[in-house]
């Protein structure tokens, strides 16, 4: 479960979004994550990134330099080590996701849904929400026919916000991973429709595992941990 | 191969190193890991008498080499301790540790009435939570408060009981010497240090609660010199925590006088972090041809 694993690439392709290749081997579900951190001590905590895809022997994850540990492990080059725990966290139920699904991600949330939208296929109908700048949209081209794109400023596809364009009642389930003023919207909006709704939630965490207690959520059926409980909860529980 | 055995408060330890309370739950998560029967004790979860849900907002703050927590005791209460997960972790064959705070005398009185009937082997009482508002650390600043509250748990509690000293509190040796008078038959040291942090853009503490508790390598050199203090003025066992991070970590500790030692924030980095202490230690000792850690206790 913990390895120190070799990168095998770490390349930007967007200001500040970067995708990361690292060996691995072993199975994983959608919406799991792992706890990654660099061998050297310049940050203390391993950090949780969702897998994005998934290949022979290696993993790829998708995400922002924005802290400062991703920030450092954004600098880490190919043939560099980095320790990785994983995979990590419950992931999205296959069973429960049958018929047609919405597939929705707003920002660096739509890393763990790549994954997910090749595992489901055609079914998936994808909504990806950007500020401006977008990014892995031709990705998810490849599994689904129907992927439709939004931006705050109308840069790149539809204009405005990407919950405008659901169509909630024409789906039998919606996936949703971004900002959570989004993800709190669509698990309203499914609720009001009597649609069942999963949701990728971030938080803070120090052990990835369930044993610090520090990424927590108050849930309808009392507490849980995103880490080992979560990182996908059904809106059923958090609304 | 050197000899880890340690005997302490009338127990017998694998080895000197336990896991530390808060750091490995019940130890149901980290068993998936590795075989916890490896470990000298595993300390659980603090315990409150009745279940308690945690403290809200941010619980988790990194620092350089350091993390500020504010978990404020999220725990499924002494009951559900002891019937839910005290069997399974019994199975495990290393020494259990329940780790009880309180609120108030009678809270701490409660907990150890339950605890007594149970198969734990070891109380680690805690009067040094700096995360609830009446989480017990009202109990560890002063030395006089400390001696009334553990000579008052003394002589109810039938099972060896370690007290869990806070930093924060006045002064170590007194607060040592007070709690071995009051009967303790150890002591653990240090709790997390009261520490806080601000979120500079909405000029807001980082934190619901305002302050927090600092651990991990940061806090190790002040932790060091207080398990030293400690372990200099009393007779009784010193468990000597605080940043611990490697065997090299564990050996000051244990140089400084610790007879035991626990490993706390380094779990969160690496689970399986106590296995290499443990396998160093062992490794250190055969290479500075040592074959009992009581030829290095205290040695400093």
């Amino acid at each position: 479960m913990i390895t120190i694993s070799r990168i095998l690439e770490n390349k930007e392709i967007e200001k500040n979004i970067f995708i990361l290749y690292v060996e691995f081997t072993g199975s994983i579900r959608p919406g799991q994550f792992f706890m990654l951190k660099t061998p050297d001590n310049s940050f203390l905590l391993p950090r949780p990134l969702s897998v994005n895809k998934v290949a022979d022997n290696q993993v790829r994850f998708l995400y922002r330099a924005e802290g400062k540990g991703t920030i450092k492990i954004s600098t880490m080059k190919k043939g560099d080590e980095l320790q990785l725990l994983g995979p990590l966290g419950n992931g999205f139920n296959l069973d429960m996701l049958r018929g047609k699904i919405a597939v929705v991600g707003g920002g660096i949330g739509i890393a763990p849904l790549l994954y997910l939208t090749e595992c489901l296929g055609k079914q998936a109908e994808v909504y990806l929400g950007f500020k401006d700048c977008v990014y892995t949209v031709d990705e998810f081209k490849k599994y689904s026919d129907r992927v439709l794109t939004v931006t705050e400023d109308g840069s790149s596809g539809e204009k405005g916000y990407v919950t405008d364009y659901i169509d909630y009642a024409s789906y039998d389930a919606v996936v949703a991973c971004g900002p959570e003023i989004m993800m709190n919207k669509i698990m309203k909006s499914c609720k009001e429709s009597n649609i069942r709704c999963y949701v990728s939630l971030e938080r803070r965490m120090a052990c990835g595992i369930g044993v610090c207690l520090g990424c927590t959520v108050m849930t309808n059926y009392g507490n849980r941990r995103v880490c080992k409980d979560g990182p996908v909860f059904s809106g059923e529980e958090l609304i | 191969m050197a000899d880890l055995k340690t005997k302490a408060m009338g127990i017998e330890f694998k080895n000197p190193v336990l896991a530390a309370s808060g750091t490995v739950g019940f130890g149901e998560e980290v068993s998936e890991i590795f075989d916890l029967s490896v470990l000298g004790g595993i300390c659980s979860k603090g315990l409150t008498l009745s279940e308690r849900n945690g403290n809200t907002g941010i619980r988790l703050w990194e620092t350089p080499m350091g993390l500020i927590n504010s978990i404020g005791l999220q725990n499924p209460g002494v009951d559900n301790y002891i019937n839910c997960e005290l069997p399974r972790m019994k199975s495990y064959d290393t020494v259990i540790i329940a780790n009880l705070g309180g609120h108030c005398e009678e809270d701490y009185f409660e907990g150890i009435y339950k605890l007594n009937e149970s198969d734990v082997d070891l109380i680690e009482l805690n009067i040094s939570c700096p995360n609830i508002k009446t989480g017990g650390m009202a109990f560890g600043i002063k030395a006089s408060s400390s001696y009334d509250i553990v000579s008052k748990i003394k002589k109810i509690c039938r099972k060896p009981l370690m007290v869990k000293l806070s930093p924060n509190a006045e002064n170590i040796p007194e607060m040592a010497i007070a709690c071995e008078e009051a009967g303790a038959d150890g002591l653990s040291l240090i709790n997390t240090i009261q520490a806080m942090a601000i979120d500079i853009k909405n000029r807001k503490a980082v934190f619901d609660n305002i302050y927090a508790g600092l651990s991990g390598p940061c806090v190790k050199p002040i932790a060091l010199r207080m398990v030293h203090q400690a372990a200099s003025v009393v007779k009784i066992p010193v468990c000597g925590l605080g940043g611990i991070m490697s065997a090299e970590d564990a050996i000051e500790f244990i140089m400084a006088g610790a007879t035991l030692v626990q490993v706390g924030t380094a779990n969160f980095i690496n689970p399986t972090v106590m296995v290499d202490i443990i396998n160093c230690i062992s490794e250190f000792m055969d290479r500075e041809e040592i074959k009992s850690l009581e030829e290095i206790r205290g040695i400093v």
